[in-house]
């Protein structure tokens, strides 16, 4: 069946498999493989995107629930903010993404973008988090590498930079 | 006591930013699952439900009538099809007589665990090839299952039906019994105990995968794999498949975190490649997380038995441990060997005279066991530091106490140590790192409070737990190796060029999947040849660029393969200066070499940067008689000993004795990796790596039923942690060189967890040390401490 979205500011129309979940149409209908997949239990956020500005486990919905919804992913994230006027640093990125980098809030790499679209969505709703606030914001993104330290430190420091 | 080496231009001790984060922030880079291959084949895996059982028969009929399904194929049909010529491959035969039963990729006529391979499903697209397994129909009969380690020692079932004993291999080391006896027969005090070190999975957030992609007309194939190890899978697939070693090329994109979860020669690796040989199409499988579990291999599944002797005064003098290892159903690449690489650890870092150590190995009807983070180092280190803490309640002192009695050279500086264990500790220093983590956690505070709130009979109790590790990293001196009987090498390949632009290109032999070596390599030529680390590309991962290598495990990146840049770009800087000498006229011996420029002694004035002399290396138009043109060395490094990296973690915990609950509420380390080359890298390592081993003392472990299933292979059920468990962690460290290689460096990729699983339970224990608790297993759950609170078993 026919679905069309926008991603990151771009229309989409495709021709799917009515089961096809969002993530895997983000990834292989859209052509966009910054949204990774983690899990088969919507267990470790790694597949997180914006829908309509909300952070959404991709694999948790199915495309065409997404019929007519602004999408957001890791790709579209610094484009957003150049065009909201909230952009920093020398890469002109999202702020949460540069306070990935200077936290060092990354190893490996594959939870990033699902954490860091988590944590900007998370601090739209909660621009002063406490620490513990920030930690629970950020239970349902599971990462293997950093032990959370840096990510915490990184949200703080995006939140700071924010207020 | 923090490191104060002063940075110069991102050399070392610079807290640099990591050149992979762009790509990664942005989503530019490529994981395995990104690639793709046109007309690409989906590999699906129908899997045993059975731990034990015999395959009677297989119906692929109304899978075969499915739409988009190319093939389905038996193990029999894939046997008579002859796409292997080897069984996969164990590396590490530990002893001339261990038991190696054939291992297959698929099974033919017995199953030998959950998630066995029995048959493998080819589609067109990833929702069908899941569709199609689940239409396949096996019939199994059961066949009585080894589905437990002590079920395997006590045979209760064979494990493999065509042996008569579940035992593989028994490995002694025990280079002075009558010591370790005498020892133990002049003894005051004695502490006997068992731990379990629980099966755990590795969880890397990047699932398995592997893309083959085969040129029919040239004979070529490309395998693209979510590997830690490129190198060593490409000798591994040549010889178990006999494609020539030289038509393989084996690329690993991004790699998505390991942890020893990607370093095996698994059968997903071998079945793609010969499959897309033989069909000549390309062939792509995506492991699903909750398939990991029985698809690739777990960590630890060990039973310790220990018992150390100790003097009046709590000086150890002797320690005795047996090992019961869980080899699982198979032999992978290293299952043998990694319970070996925690038996030199047994002695700690203490001066303990005597060691005698022994290990057996059984197969049981479970998946494989191999490496994970630490790979038999975390093991002993929990055991000897679990023991320690028992030995300081016997001798009735505290458990810094009992470590400062014990400690090498009195936990002052040394070099070369020979431990009992038969190994030379390179150097350590451990006082300053215990003195430093006890200050750091208000330990003499925390112990006011704990005695308020016992006194109090508060509801909340708090446990203060230590552990005072070492490790071996470094992996390794090749000798060493072969005198374990292991199958390779420990060398590392690295090569520097210089080019025409003065830009620089770095080949690794050593592979990232997280660890920052782009960043880490670019300042080692930073630090060696004065070059701005931005200056600096690092090619790696792939065997056409970097055609030798032995890879990513034990902490050996650095220590060995970084090594072995630093070598190679002095080698370059080297030449480069009979350039310059050549250029200026003078005595190379008069040629000083300073931040990046030659300049003759004595005449400052006169420099050339060594970036502008690549241009003249390449041109070739007056260099001095006889050299060859370009500036491109090569080394290849074998470390003569290991590095021996230590530290001091506490662990803080507060327990409700009313209901079990625990909370991990603070966490120091401070930890001595010897030089740091990038200290924001090596705290990243060291804050994943306590929290793995904490995961491991709390929450972790594959649980398997009676009948050998595992009842929580997915992340729904297996507690990896999330930000919610885990506190805030201090972090400090010394600086003690090693003295295994000239850059003074030692390794960190697993020090955190090395310490913080017998730190953590540590401070479980003291916690309940009012209720009569010595001990918990792991991992020590609301319920076990609820149990051990109320005297029901722990």
């Amino acid at each position: 069946m026919q679905v069309s979205m926008t991603v990151n500011g771009a229309s989409h129309s495709h021709d799917i498999e009515p089961r096809t979940l969002l993530v895997h149409h983000i990834r292989e209908g859209v052509g966009l493989t910054g949204t990774n997949i983690g899990c088969d239990t919507s267990s470790c956020g790694a597949c997180t995107v914006h829908v309509g500005g909300q952070s959404v486990k991709s694999c948790t919905m199915l495309a065409v629930q997404a019929e007519g919804e602004a999408i957001t992913t890791i790709e579209g994230l610094a484009g957003q903010a150049q065009a909201d006027g909230s952009a920093t640093g020398d890469q002109n990125w999202h702020p949460m993404q540069e306070a990935f980098q200077q936290c060092h809030a990354l190893q490996c790499g594959y939870c990033t973008p699902g954490m860091v679209m988590a944590a900007t969505s998370f601090l739209n709703e909660n621009p002063n988090p406490t620490e513990d606030q920030i930690r629970e914001g950020l239970e349902g993104n599971l990462c293997r590498c950093t032990g959370y330290h840096n990510i915490v430190k990184a949200v703080q420091s995006a939140a700071g930079d924010a207020a | 006591m923090t490191a104060t080496m002063e940075p110069t231009k991102g050399g070392f001790g610079t807290r640099m930013l990591r050149k992979e984060d762009p790509k990664l922030l942005t989503g530019e880079n490529q994981f395995i699952d990104d690639i793709k291959a046109p007309g690409q084949l989906w590999m699906g895996m129908v899997r045993s439900t059975f731990a034990h059982a015999t395959i009677d028969s297989i119906d692929s009929s109304a899978a075969e009538a499915m739409p988009n399904v190319h093939s389905v194929l038996t193990g029999a049909q894939l046997s008579e099809m002859g796409l292997w010529q080897a069984p996969l491959p164990c590396a590490w035969p530990v002893t001339d007589d261990m038991v190696n039963p054939p291992h297959y990729p698929v099974a033919i006529s017995e199953a030998k665990h959950v998630g066995d391979i029995v048959a493998v499903v080819l589609c067109s697209d990833r929702y069908s090839v899941a569709d199609a397994v689940e239409q396949v129909v096996v019939d199994y009969t059961p066949l009585p299952a080894a589905a437990s380690l002590q079920d395997a020692v006590d045979g209760k079932a064979m494990a493999h039906s065509d042996l008569d004993t579940n035992k593989a291999f028994h490995w002694p080391l025990d280079p002075n019994p009558e010591g370790t006896a005498a020892a133990f027969a002049d003894a005051v005090h004695t502490v006997t105990a068992t731990f379990t070190q629980q099966r755990l999975l590795p969880m890397p957030m990047e699932p398995r995968g592997c893309l083959a992609v085969p040129s029919p007309a040239g004979g070529e194939i490309v395998f693209y794999s979510a590997t830690q190890v490129p190198h060593i899978l490409k000798v591994m697939i040549a010889a178990t498949s006999g494609i020539p070693e030289n038509k393989i090329r084996v690329i690993a994109p991004s790699v998505g975190g390991g942890f020893g979860g990607k370093l095996n020669v698994d059968a997903d690796a071998l079945l793609a490649v010969t499959l897309a040989n033989h069909l000549g199409l390309p062939v792509r499988w995506t492991e699903q997380r909750s398939e990991g579990a029985g698809a690739s291999h777990q960590g630890r599944g060990q039973i310790q038995h220990v018992e150390a002797a100790a003097d009046a005064d709590g000086k150890v003098t002797a320690v005795k441990v047996h090992l019961d290892a869980d080899m699982g159903a198979y032999m992978m690449l290293i299952t043998p060997g990694v319970p070996l690489l925690g038996s030199f650890l047994y002695t700690g870092v203490y001066d303990i005279a005597n060691l005698s150590f022994s290990c057996d190995g059984y197969f049981t009807n479970l998946t494989p066991t191999d490496a994970y983070r630490g790979a038999g180092r975390p093991e002993a280190s929990y055991a000897i530091e679990r023991i320690m803490d028992m030995m300081a309640g016997k001798v009735g002192i505290t458990p810094e106490e009992i470590r400062s009695r014990n400690y090498i050279n009195g936990g002052e500086h040394f070099e070369n140590f020979d431990a009992a264990s038969t190994l030379t500790f390179d150097s350590g220093h451990y006082k300053p790192a215990h003195d430093r983590a006890l200050e750091m956690a208000d330990v003499a505070g925390l112990r006011t409070e704990q005695a308020r709130r016992r006194d109090a009979g508060e509801a909340k109790q708090l446990g203060i737990g230590m552990c005072t590790y070492v490790e071996i990293c470094g992996l390794a001196p090749s000798r060493a190796l072969g005198g374990l009987n292991y199958g390779a090498g420990g060398w590392e390949h690295a090569t520097v060029r210089l080019l025409p632009t003065g830009k620089v290109e770095v080949v690794s032999g050593s592979t990232p999947h997280g660890q920052g070596h782009e960043t880490a390599w670019s300042q080692i030529i930073a630090e060696k040849m004065g070059i701005d680390p931005n200056d600096v590309e690092v090619l790696h991962s792939d065997t056409a660029l970097s055609p030798l290598g032995l890879d990513t495990y034990g902490s050996r990146s650095l220590a060995v393969g970084g090594v072995a840049i630093a070598m190679a770009a002095d080698k370059v800087v080297d030449k480069a200066k009979l350039i310059a000498a050549h250029q200026f006229e003078a005595a190379p011996e008069d040629i000083e070499f300073v931040d990046g420029s030659f300049s003759v002694a004595g005449s400052p004035s006169k420099s050339v940067h060594i970036q502008e002399l690549g241009f003249a290396a390449f041109a070739a138009h007056d260099l001095p008689d006889g050299m060859e043109p370009n500036l491109q060395e090569q080394v290849n490094f074998d470390p003569p000993n290991f590095a021996f990296p230590f530290g001091t973690h506490v662990a803080v915990v507060e327990i409700d004795t009313e209901t079990g609950g625990i909370d991990l509420i603070d966490y120091v380390g401070v930890d001595d990796c010897g030089i740091q080359v990038n200290p924001l890298i090596v705290e990243g390592q060291v804050h994943g790596g306590i929290v793995q081993g904490a995961a491991q003392a709390l929450f972790e472990e594959a649980v398997y039923d009676a009948d050998g299933n595992i009842t929580n292979p997915s992340l729904m059920d297996y507690l990896v942690p999330s930000a919610m468990e885990m506190p805030n962690i201090q972090l400090d460290s010394t600086v003690t060189p090693s003295t295994t290689n000239p850059l003074g460096v030692k390794g960190v990729g697993e020090a955190g967890t090395i310490g913080s699983a017998a730190a953590v339970i540590n401070a479980v224990c003291d916690a309940l040390s009012p209720y009569g608790v010595t001990d918990i297993e792991m991992p020590a759950t609301p319920q076990r401490i609820w149990n051990a609170i109320n005297g029901g078993a722990a």
